[in-house]
Formats: C-alpha cells, sequence, structure tokens
C-alpha cells in the first residue's frame, strides 16, 4: 500500500497524459503536493488560478473577501453571469472557489477569509507559494517578508495587469532546480533578491535597455502610495501629477527623463483599474508556468521581473538584482 | 483597456474560430472577454480524458461530446448574452465554402494538422479574409497572421516533409525502439486486426517457407475450433521466432550488423499455458477488462516492464481484443486512445526490440511515439490565444503595420519570452498565393494517374476533391452530381499509366489540378524521368519547383539528417523527455499532428533568420 501513495493514480495519468510528457512523472508528483496561496482576485489572477489548478498542485488556498461587483467580473471569466442582484453577495473568493473545483475535482480548493495583512507568520507555513495580485506596494513588501521568514522556502510571487500592459515579479530565495541537459538532469542554484532589495536598486545602474514599464510601474505605485489610491484608482486626469513625480523620482535617481516615456505613464493612468483579458491571459501563462516550474523544481525560472505590452508584443525578461 | 475605435470594432466582428481543442478553448474564453459577441466555432472531434488537462471548458462527463457545442455551453454559462454559433463538423466538409468564409471578418485557426490549415488557408485566400493561424508543442508556441497580398499565406513556405523509414528498416534491420514501433503498428496490428488485403511484409518470409512444409495452418489466422490463447501463442513463436530464424538465413544481411535473437515462448515463459489457463477462467471477460495491464496486475504504465511481462501483455492483449471486439477484427486501424492497441502495440514493440538488442521503453513512452502524440499544456495555449486576440483586433481596425508573428519560447533569446516578428511578404514563388506552376518528376510509362491523384495531389497538395484537366480534356474529376458514365471513365483512368491515359500524359505535359470548393489551381509540369531510388524517393515521384527551392538553407537543416539546428529544434521542443521526443520526431508517419513540431522548426528558422528583424526589434524598444 505504500507504494500506491508515491505513484500517480489511473485517474491522474489519464488527465496530465500530455503534460507528463512535457515535465515528466517526478515534477507532476511534486506538483500534485504543493500548496499555494493566491491574495487578491483580478482577471490575471483568475488566470493564474486556471492554469495551475488544471496543472494538478495539490492545494489551492483565495483570499479575497471583496464582495463581487461588476467591476470584479468585467475580465474574471471563473465568475458565472452576474446580475445586479448578486452584487455583494458572497465574496469574490468563494465564487472563483467554486469554479475552479469544477475545473480539476484531483485540486483541493479553500477560501481563507479576513485581511492578509492581520495573518500572523505561522499562517504562511502552510504554503509552498504565495501569489499577490493588485495591491499596494507596502502590502506586497509584507508579505514578501513574512514568506521570507518562514523555516522553509515560501516562493513569492506578485502579479498585475494594467490595462494593456502587465507586470510579474519573483522571489524564489535560494532556489536549486533540476533541468535537462542532453540526456542527462543537472541541478543548478539561482538567489532571488526580496521585493524590497530588487526595488532598492539604483536606476542609474541598470541598463537603459530595460523595459520602460518597470520605472512606470515604480512612479504609479509612489503615486497611489503618496496619494492614498487604492492601486488601480488613477485615470489620465492624474497624467500631469504623474510628469511631475517622474521628474522628481528620475532627478533623485540621477537618471533622465527619458527612462520613463510620457506615453507609458499615460497608457497605465488610461488603464485605470481595467485589465485587457489578452493580456491577463498572456501574463497569466507565463505566471502560472513560472509557479509550475517553482513548484516541481524544474526548468529555469525566470528572475526576477517579467513585462510584457501590447504596444510592442514583447515579453520580456529583466533581471533587476542588487549587485553582489 | 482597448481603445473606443477598438471596442467598436470588436463589438461588430463576425468571427470564425477553427478548432475547439487546447488553443481553442482559451481562445473562445478570451474573445468573450474581450468583448466579441459574434463567434462561429467549428469542430470535428469529440472530447477525451486526455484534453482535460488543458481544455478547461471541458469536464469528465462530456467525454464523448462533441467539443464546439460544449464549449459553447461552458462560455455561454458566463457570458449568455454573446451569439455563439457551433459545427460539430469537418472544415473541409462542402458546407464551409467560399460564401461562407465571406461572412467573417477575421479567421483564427486553432488547428493540429497541417492538412485542414492548407484548406483554411487557400479558403481564407480566396474569400479574402485575413487568418489568424496558431500552433503549440509544450512550452513552444506561435502566432502567424496571413493577409492576401500583404503578408505570406500559410503555405508560401514549404513545411519539412515528415520521417518515413526504409521499408527494409522497418521489416528486417531495426535499430531504434521507433522502427519496432512503426513494425508493430503499421506491419503486426494491421496484419493481426486490420485489413489483411494490405500488402504485408509480415507473411513476406514465409511464402517459401510454407510452401516448403506441407502445413496448411496459416501461421497468422485463427483456426477454426482453436482457442484465442493457443492461437496468441502461435502468432508469438511465428512472428517473434520463426520470421527472425528465416530472416537469419540471409547471413550477409548480419555481417556488420548484430544479430537478433529468436524468441520462442517456451524459452520466455515455460509455464505460459498454465498460467493463462487460470486466467481464462475468471478473466478476459468484456465487462471486467478493457485492459491486459490490469488483467495482468500491471499497475505503472511509466515503468518499462520485463520481457516475460511484455510477452504477457502481448498474448492477453490479442486474447481481450478477440474476447471484446470480435467482429471489428479485420477493420480495426490502430488508434492511441485504444488501451487495447497500444498495449498490444507497445508489448509488441518491446518484444521485437529486445530480439534486436534495443532498448525497450515504457507503455507511455510507446504511446507517444505511436500515437505522434503532441505536448501540450495549458499555459502555452493560454499565451498564445492571448496574442491571436491581439492580432485579430489590429486586423478589425486595420492597423495592419503593427501586425507581427510571435514565438513564444521556452528559454529567453535576448530577454525575450515572447518574440514579435514582422510579418514576412507573400513568396511570390509559392503555388498556392502567387500561383507559380510546379514540377512533377515522374516515370510516364510506370506510374498510374492513381498514384499522381494519391501521392502527390491528395497527400502532397493537400487538394481534397480534385479536378485534373490536360487542356481543355478532363482526366479525372469527382462528385455527386456526375453523369455515371463519366465516373467509369475516370475511374478506369485511375488505373491507367499516364502515357496510356486517353490525352497521354509525357514529358512537357502540363496538367491543370484544381479544387472547386478550395478555389484552388496550380498547374503541374511533368517532367519524365525514368529511375527512382526506393529507399529515397519510395512514391516513384517527385514534386519539384522554385517554390520547393525557394526554400532558406536554415529550412533544409530540418530535413531528417541535416546538422546541428535541427537536432536543436528537437531538444527545444523534448524539454524533459528528451529520448522519447527525438523519437517522436522521427515517428512522424502521419502528417496529423506533426505540423506543431514543424511550426516549431519554422520558427527556429525564422528567429534565425530574423537577425535583422531582431535589430529591428532593438531599436524600437530602445526607443521605448
Amino acid at each position: 500500500m505504500e507504494a500506491e501513495t508515491d505513484s500517480l493514480t489511473e485517474q491522474e495519468t489519464a488527465v496530465y497524459d500530455r503534460q507528463i510528457r512535457v515535465w515528466g512523472v517526478e515534477a507532476q508528483k511534486r506538483l500534485s503536493k504543493s500548496r499555494v496561496l493566491v491574495v487578491g482576485i483580478t482577471g490575471v489572477v483568475a488566470e493564474v488560478c486556471k492554469n495551475i489548478v488544471l496543472a494538478g498542485i495539490g492545494k489551492l488556498t483565495l483570499l479575497d473577501d471583496k464582495p463581487l461587483s461588476e467591476e470584479a467580473v468585467a475580465s474574471n471569466f471563473l465568475i458565472p453571469f452576474f446580475s445586479t442582484e448578486d452584487e455583494g453577495c458572497c465574496s469574490i473568493a468563494s465564487i472563483c472557489a467554486e469554479a475552479l473545483r469544477d475545473f480539476n475535482p484531483m485540486v483541493h480548493v479553500f477560501v481563507e477569509e479576513g485581511n492578509v495583512i492581520e495573518k500572523p507568520g505561522s499562517f504562511f507555513d502552510d504554503y509552498d507559494a504565495v501569489i499577490v495580485g493588485r495591491s499596494s506596494l507596502g502590502l506586497r513588501k509584507h508579505v514578501n517578508l513574512m514568506c521570507r521568514n518562514r523555516s522553509r522556502r515560501v516562493a513569492f510571487y506578485t502579479v498585475d495587469c494594467r490595462g494593456s500592459s502587465g507586470a510579474v515579479f519573483v522571489d524564489l530565495q535560494k532556489y536549486a532546480y533540476s533541468s535537462q541537459k542532453g540526456n542527462a538532469e543537472i541541478w543548478q542554484e539561482k538567489h532571488f533578491p526580496n521585493l524590497e532589495e530588487a526595488l532598492s536598486v539604483p536606476w542609474s545602474s541598470i541598463s537603459k535597455k530595460t523595459s520602460k514599464l518597470f520605472f512606470a510601474m515604480r512612479i504609479i505605485e509612489e503615486f497611489e502610495q503618496c496619494e492614498g489610491r487604492v492601486p488601480g484608482q488613477i485615470s489620465c486626469e492624474d497624467l500631469p501629477a504623474l510628469m511631475a513625480l517622474r521628474k522628481k523620482m528620475c532627478e533623485s535617481q540621477a537618471v533622465g527623463d527619458s527612462m520613463v516615456p510620457e506615453s507609458v505613464l499615460k497608457r497605465l493612468a488610461d488603464a485605470g483599474n481595467a485589465e485587457l483579458p489578452p493580456v491577463c491571459a498572456i501574463i497569466g501563462g507565463i505566471l502560472g508556468q513560472e509557479v509550475v516550474k517553482a513548484m516541481s523544481c524544474k526548468g529555469e525560472p525566470l528572475k526576477n521581473h517579467f513585462f510584457f505590452t501590447a504596444s510592442d508584443g514583447k515579453g520580456v525578461i529583466e533581471d533587476i538584482s542588487p549587485s553582489q | 483597456m482597448a481603445s473606443a475605435e477598438e471596442l467598436a470594432a470588436i463589438k461588430k466582428a463576425k468571427i470564425l474560430m477553427v478548432g475547439a481543442g487546447g488553443i481553442g478553448c482559451e481562445l473562445l474564453k478570451t474573445l468573450v472577454l474581450t468583448g466579441f459577441r459574434d463567434i462561429h466555432l467549428i469542430d470535428m472531434d469529440t472530447i477525451e480524458v486526455s484534453n482535460l488537462n488543458r481544455q478547461f471548458l471541458f469536464r469528465k462527463h462530456h467525454v464523448g461530446q462533441s467539443k464546439a457545442k460544449v464549449a459553447r455551453e461552458a462560455v455561454l454559462k458566463f457570458r449568455p448574452d454573446v451569439n455563439i454559433v457551433a459545427y460539430h463538423a469537418n472544415v473541409k466538409s462542402t458546407e464551409f465554402n467560399v460564401e461562407f468564409f465571406q461572412n467573417f471578418h477575421v479567421v483564427l485557426n486553432g488547428l493540429d494538422n497541417l492538412d485542414a490549415r492548407r484548406h483554411v488557408n487557400r479558403l481564407c485566400l480566396a474569400a479574402g479574409v485575413p487568418l489568424v493561424e496558431s500552433g503549440t508543442t509544450g512550452y513552444l508556441g506561435q502566432v502567424t497572421v496571413h493577409i492576401k497580398g500583404k503578408t505570406e499565406c500559410y503555405e508560401c513556405q514549404p513545411k519539412p516533409a515528415p520521417k518515413t523509414y526504409p521499408i527494409c528498416t522497418i521489416t528486417s534491420t531495426p535499430s531504434k525502439p521507433v522502427h519496432c514501433v512503426v513494425w508493430a503498428k503499421e506491419l503486426a496490428f494491421t496484419r493481426l486486426f486490420g485489413d489483411k488485403n494490405q500488402a504485408n511484409d509480415l507473411d513476406s518470409q514465409t511464402k517459401e517457407a510454407s510452401s516448403a512444409s506441407e502445413q496448411q495452418v496459416l501461421p497468422l489466422e485463427l483456426q477454426e475450433g482453436e482457442s484465442v490463447a493457443s492461437f496468441a501463442f502461435r502468432v508469438f513463436d511465428y512472428v517473434f521466432g520463426h520470421n527472425i530464424e528465416a530472416a537469419l538465413k540471409n547471413e550477409d544481411a548480419w555481417k556488420s550488423r548484430r544479430k537478433p535473437v529468436p524468441l520462442y515462448l517456451n524459452k520466455i515463459l515455460p509455464n505460459i499455458a498454465e498460467e493463462f489457463k487460470g486466467s481464462c477462467e475468471n478473466g478476459a471477460r468484456p465487462e471486467n477488462s478493457c485492459s491486459a495491464m490490469s488483467v495482468l496486475g500491471l499497475k505503472n504504465p511509466q515503468e518499462v516492464w520485463s520481457i516475460e511481462d511484455n510477452a504477457r501483455v502481448f498474448l492477453k492483449s490479442i486474447e481481450i481484443l478477440y474476447a471484446t471486439k470480435s467482429k471489428a477484427i479485420g477493420t480495426l486501424v490502430f488508434d492511441k486512445d485504444d488501451q487495447l492497441a497500444v498495449e498490444f502495440v507497445s508489448a509488441a514493440a518491446n518484444i521485437r526490440s529486445y530480439s534486436f538488442g534495443i532498448p525497450m521503453l515504457s507503455l507511455f513512452d510507446l504511446k507517444g511515439i505511436a500515437g505522434n502524440i503532441v505536448h501540450a499544456i495549458a499555459t502555452t495555449n493560454a499565451i498564445i490565444a492571448g496574442l491571436i486576440v491581439l492580432e485579430a483586433i489590429k486586423i478589425l481596425t486595420s492597423d495592419f503595420n503593427h501586425s507581427r508573428m510571435t514565438y513564444c519560447l521556452e528559454h529567453p533569446s535576448k530577454k525575450l519570452l515572447l518574440m514579435p516578428v514582422e510579418p514576412f511578404e507573400p513568396n511570390s514563388s509559392c503555388y498556392v498565393c502567387s500561383q507559380t506552376p510546379l514540377s512533377l518528376e515522374v516515370n510516364t510509362s510506370k506510374s498510374k494517374l492513381r498514384d499522381v491523384v494519391e501521392k502527390i495531389v491528395k497527400a502532397k497538395l493537400s487538394v481534397h476533391s480534385p479536378v485534373i484537366m490536360q487542356g481543355s480534356n478532363i482526366l479525372y474529376e469527382t462528385g455527386e452530381d456526375l453523369e455515371k458514365d463519366m465516373v467509369l471513365l475516370y475511374t478506369s483512368n485511375l488505373d491507367k499509366f499516364l502515357v496510356d491515359l486517353p490525352t497521354p500524359i509525357t514529358n512537357g505535359t502540363v496538367l491543370s489540378v484544381e479544387d472547386f470548393q478550395q478555389e484552388f489551381s496550380c498547374n503541374l509540369h511533368i517532367k519524365h524521368r525514368d529511375e527512382f531510388d526506393e529507399e529515397k524517393e519510395p512514391d516513384g515521384m517527385i514534386l519539384t519547383g522554385k517554390w520547393l527551392t525557394s526554400q532558406t538553407p536554415e529550412q533544409q537543416l530540418n530535413v531528417p539528417g541535416g546538422p546541428t539546428e535541427g537536432n536543436n529544434v528537437v531538444e527545444a521542443v523534448a524539454g524533459e523527455t528528451k529520448t522519447i521526443n527525438d523519437e517522436l520526431q522521427e515517428v512522424d508517419g502521419d502528417f496529423a499532428e506533426i505540423l506543431e513540431v514543424n511550426t516549431v522548426a519554422d520558427k527556429k528558422r525564422k528567429i534565425q533568420d530574423e537577425e535583422q528583424a531582431q535589430k529591428r526589434m532593438r531599436v524600437s524598444l530602445d526607443e521605448r
């Protein structure tokens, strides 16, 4: 009987056949034992959830007490047809959990209530990865540190889609992974900075070829923080203030304004809290893949930022880490 | 978010989606969320269990139902106000003609085979509707845009030919597992359970042997009154013992090769009769056994089984196939979703491998090779679907200058995981969109019209209902509205040598090939040639022409046996299971599904080819 627990069930073998051919049985077994926490459900996060549930993680916990609203539904296919009578009836997390359970009955999907900021450190001991959706910089840093302070490694991701652009951040701490070199399996290691460290890299030391979105997102989050806005509560009317902030931040970082073109800032401001669904699918696909890799310890992870914007169609990996 | 102009275009757009599988499910979801309201969806397939890991609109209880219809219902649950028309049908059927295609503003493909892709390409060209084409395998994927007159069509670049094997490698001198799989699938399975009238080399070696011996028992036929078990024993000894022994007599063949070892059941499983006697009493009943491995208590399909277990699976799968499918025997065709067929083929391949000193593989791996199974994950499909929608929006707003082909990579190339490239211009020597003639080298006195129709016109040119003309004389045509005497004439033409046709085809003849549904036509210049290499040119005829020689050097590398580039592709595709994919790359006997691999090969070429484009890209990256 012991052997049973260690091999995939007949059902797993049948359903996961095509992906086992991509990442192998061992990776699938590790994946099926992994536990993932998701904080804040937007359209792009719904895509990530779908992807990792289909891949067959062990357990997914959703944390988002926000009540159902028309805006939450816009780019989230996990929420069934929405009528205004349903508004505020139940949390986004509980509705999405239902849809996700249906996608793959082999994955346990739970809903956690409350606010993540109030969760004790021990709460994070139960997870192997934490994904944080759109939220303030302060909250993201807080959750990142909570993950860092565990005795076991807890992978940390943030993801945000703003209109036709989006960004992913990855902190896998000290991470060992296997990859295929010819016929041999080799193990390698990567070291990741945490969010605080990654964002403290002086702009003047960052390559000019780096995606403009990196800098633009910093200005947006700084603006939202200073103005006390809910992340995403921003519009084209804020552009003059954003331009002023750009000048200030670029000066203090000793770089020229051209590091952050106005067009990029304008696009992000115009987007407000909307997410373009195809961009959600793209960024949610990239992040879903990264979570699968990290939970199965298989395949080279991206380090440590990923940016996509529909305007040029490029999906770029940027490694922005403090020099050793 | 989409601009007002984009939203207006999205709202009034009428979209045709071809394929509701891996890419299709993601695409339908993303289209509807984006605000598209009028979507027609064609897919002939039904849902399988192995779809469920990525085709998220489907559930276990949908297995066996129409993909198009279930996908429609699933999406209406979260967006009931959109118009989705689902067709459970083959896109090649005549209802989807040029007039049908003209109803749409853009066609989005999520197909799994080259033939259908070519068909849709031609209809889009004929109807003047832009096409967004896509494909994925594992972590790799691509989206391309095809707009008549503006960009290359789907067929502007020749696709690498699928790998075929010299017949003698399969019948006599296998050296890799894949050779044994092809043997087990094409020869052993077909001979025992499929169409017995097909020429089959399993019998060939015995002609002398059986005529020499007086016995009248046909070695591969179940005798009257014989139990299936003892028939299976006989087949084993005959195929793995007798036939190998006969092959060994040809000593020249083994001078520089390792000799195979004849295998007989009484050596491998001396007690098999006893063993199976017991199992027959309670086992092999149709209701509890659709799998030999489960009857035999073999649990792990990822494990490489012993030769003894492979022999047991071989025998047991024959027994159960006869017990459960007796009526279909003689007409069965190998199906990767038929557990018993997979078990028989894997066991037969492994036993043959063992005999020839080739490593045996697990059932899981052999199934992948035998079924040309494409590796597929949800994430790549989601990404590709997102990119398709972005391209569709550009087309609908006539923003053609920003159209891009995009490659989704496993490992970043110059930091890019998603790499956009400017679309190529139409290939002026394309036989499809530029009507450039092709040449056909053929022995006109030894080849029949049927060979040209089947091996070239249908198989290579993907013309489904061809009309073949020489000047104004019709040599061949099919169709329901033909007069009886014409049908007779055309059928009799098929079996004539080219030079014996009513209007003889000889060196210098120009044939015209047309397909009314595809509104496709092309000219074939006939060049007579006496000799063809049976191993390298098994068709006995070869297509040539400017189109085929216009391929870039990188493309030629994808031809089997080419240097490193091709191997890199395999490596990129292979990911974790390198050796198996290596085989998979080579086993692409049938065109279906291989295209996914080809498109990736294609991708590599273009990436290599596009140093220029990359420079342009870097410039634009700097600008931003």
